[in-house]
């Protein structure tokens, strides 16, 4: 399986501010009545973007400025609370192609970058620099450098943190980890067997 | 050299290095239910490939199921195309089903210990977060996303880095009317949401050591609520009494040999841990949560907190929380109404949760406009509470009494919260929307608060309502 080296995104950048961003705000649990990923897009944030009758509410993914933004930025902790891999597929269905948080939870994290999502850190000064940055011009581009771990916006480079297993597996193309898994066959029916349990 | 229980498991369970560092995780025991499974059946298909080892996967349907009408097709055409995959892919690729008609079926983190597919030593996975209660048994277990269950059903093996380990001791006593859920979420509390980010959280002391299985698994259900994508007890006596006779628990010579094996890996004395936290039992009291994640919690004497006498970081979060909770800073917690009462989850659906309900409850009743319910975990658990006369005791004080399932605690089925209603919930979530409406607010709390909470129709302080 040959996946594409991932060493940066360049586009657009969308803020949603806010520490502790959990799962089930980023998509409402009753949108994962479902058997194929697809069409989650749709419902990204929907609890925070939509009325009860299905309008607007005021969220910065419903301001026109910043349609078509493929870069999320948010505050610490993004994406805490359960495993769903519903979470990851909304935000990458939606069109975003990396996220730039202060922190990220760890199954999110995992999930992310399973989809070929890269999820980076800058320290809370510096986002709030570069979301100042995109509010006073949407159109700024923004690239996350993910070879050289930056992010460089409006002419100023930020240094950003990616983990090195994560950093690896993006550049090489390998951050879907099953071809890899697969290689580990002989290995896995020896450990298999070596087990003392079988259930 | 000493070691860990989790530095044991995960080496004999390591099968190799990957070119990225991280290392190729053996999975022993694979747990699957409808909501996360689908898309990995689908992706194992689009790629041509098996489940490598049927036997290491079990599954069971909780998140969709309806709690008070099981005749399928359900009224939801949605979760009854979903059940209806779960069944198929569990025939497709001969994995073990837990239907609804066979008695076995409940919460998945109930079912794996009631049957006794989950064992000391083992490395557990399942497409949920909150596989983390699994680890009551000394075992290291965590949620995967969806990708990871297919990597699972392919391999039996996962990408992975390796976790550091952060001891929590709780030594001394819990007063009277302090449980395993306010322990959590006092942890949780100290630690923050956060706090176990990179960390498997091994829980010990005095405190720990005297709980039984119920309770152990309680506090590791939360790990997660921590930071922690796992958390585990080491195991002991209390351990093997309980696994002792369940259906896939070893039998015979096998057993004592099973006992031996599992004693050894615990951690060994004078292990070094990354992390070493001390609390004391006796400065624990009833906790509830009053925001909208669970370290946002308070014991249920004391005030809300205002927002600008918490640490910078938090005071964001703790005016959103306020917002959305219709809850104002310096107030008492205790005395806020409530619209609806919910015993159930992974976190308090067991037995032993429903046996202590039932007791305060006896000779009391819901407040007039409450409404009520209980679920348990399991269908095993429901059984033994219908036998045992609690679901009477719990219909005569006005509960309405329902079938196993997750109900409530995030209502992907027919329960939810309307409108903003405020439910006190011994559910382990607290976010904005997880009862089923966008506007909808939870307490989390210990299932004899949600009682008292439910006979006086105000949030209030169990030891006072319950005199027994
Ligand atoms: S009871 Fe709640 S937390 Fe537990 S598995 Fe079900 S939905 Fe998840």
């Amino acid at each position: 399986m040959s996946l594409a080296k991932i060493t940066s995104v360049t586009g657009r950048g969308v803020c949603v501010p806010g520490a502790d961003i959990d799962t089930d705000r980023i998509i409402p649990a009753r949108f994962m009545k479902c058997v194929t990923f697809d069409g989650l897009g749709e419902f990204a944030f929907y609890d925070e973007r939509k009325k009860a009758d299905g309008s607007d509410k005021p969220h910065p993914l419903n301001d026109p400025r910043f349609k078509g933004a493929s870069i999320l930025l948010s505050g610490s902790n993004f994406g805490c609370g359960s495993s769903r891999e519903h979470a990851p597929q909304s935000l990458y269905r939606f069109g975003f192609r990396a996220v730039i948080a202060e922190s990220f939870a760890e199954i999110f994290f995992g999930n992310s970058i399973t989809l070929g999502m890269p999820c980076v850190t800058l320290p809370r000064a510096e986002l709030q620099a570069l979301a100042a940055v995109i509010e006073k011009d949407p159109k700024a581009e923004i690239v996350v450098e993910v070879q050289n771990r930056k992010v460089i916006c409006a002419g100023k480079s930020y240094v950003a943190g990616l983990p090195h297993s994560a950093h690896e597996a993006l550049i090489t193309g390998k951050w879907d980890a099953i071809a890899d898994l697969l290689e580990g066959l002989p290995e896995v029916a020896r450990v298999a067997a070596s087990l003392p349990y079988a259930i | 050299m000493a070691k860990s229980l989790f530095e044991k498991v995960w080496d004999t369970h390591a099968v190799r290095t990957l070119p990225n560092g991280q290392t190729q995780l053996f999975v022993g025991t694979h747990l699957i239910h409808e909501v996360t499974s689908p898309q990995a059946f689908g992706m194992l298909r689009d790629l041509g490939l098996k489940v490598l080892y049927p036997k290491r996967t079990f599954a069971t349907v909780d998140h969709i199921v309806p709690t008070n009408e099981r005749a399928e097709p359900f009224s939801d055409p949605l979760a009854d195309a979903m059940i209806k995959e779960l069944r198929k892919n569990c025939r497709d690729f001969d994995i073990t089903f837990f239907d609804l008609n066979s008695g076995k079926q409940g919460i998945v983190h109930i079912v794996g210990p009631e049957q006794g597919i989950t064992q000391p030593g083992m490395t557990i996975a399942c497409g949920d977060s909150h596989t983390s209660t699994h680890g009551a048994f000394g075992a290291i277990a965590f949620g995967i996303g969806t990708s990871q269950v297919r990597d699972v059903l392919a391999t039996q093996t996962m990408a992975l880095s390796k976790m550091k380990v952060c001891r929590i001791n709780v030594d001394g006593k819990l007063g009277r009317g302090v449980y395993a859920k306010d322990v959590i979420l006092h942890i949780i509390r100290e630690l923050g949401v956060n706090g176990g980010l990179g960390f498997a959280y091994e829980y010990g002391g005095e405190v720990f050591d005297r709980f039984t299985m119920e309770e152990r698994m309680t506090v590791c259900n939360m790990s997660i609520e921590g930071g922690a994508r796992c958390g585990y007890v080491n195991p002991d006596d209390t351990t093997f009494a309980y696994l002792k006779g369940r259906l896939y628990c070893p039998k015979g010579a096998e057993w004592n040999r099973a006992v031996e094996r599992w004693r050894a890996t615990a951690s060994d004395p004078g292990c070094k841990y990354d992390k070493v936290v001390n609390i004391r039992g006796e400065d624990i009291s009833p906790t509830v949560t009053w925001g909208i994640n669970p370290g946002q919690a308070i014991f249920i004497h004391e005030n809300l907190p205002e927002p600008d006498s918490l640490p910078e970081k938090d005071r964001s979060t703790a005016r959103e929380a306020f917002t959305h909770m219709k809850l104002k800073p310096g107030q008492p917690i205790k005395g806020t109404k409530v619209d609806v009462v919910f015993i159930g989850s992974c976190t308090n659906g067991r037995l032993s949760d429903l046996q202590e309900v039932a007791r305060l409850v006896k000779g009391h009743h819901v407040k007039a406009g409450v409404k009520a319910i209980v679920v348990p975990g399991s269908q095993g658990v429901s059984k033994l509470a219908e036998e045992m006369g609690l679901a009477d005791t719990f219909r005569e004080a006005g509960f309405e009494w329902r079938g196993a399932g997750c109900s409530m605690c995030l209502a992907m089925n027919p329960d939810k919260l309307i409108g903003d209603q405020l439910c006190a919930s011994s559910s382990n979530r607290n976010f904005k929307g997880r009862q089923g409406s966008p506007t909808g607010r939870t307490i989390l709390m210990s299932p004899a608060m949600v009682a008292a909470a439910a006979v006086t129709g105000v949030v209030s302080d169990a030891r006072e309502v319950f005199k027994n």
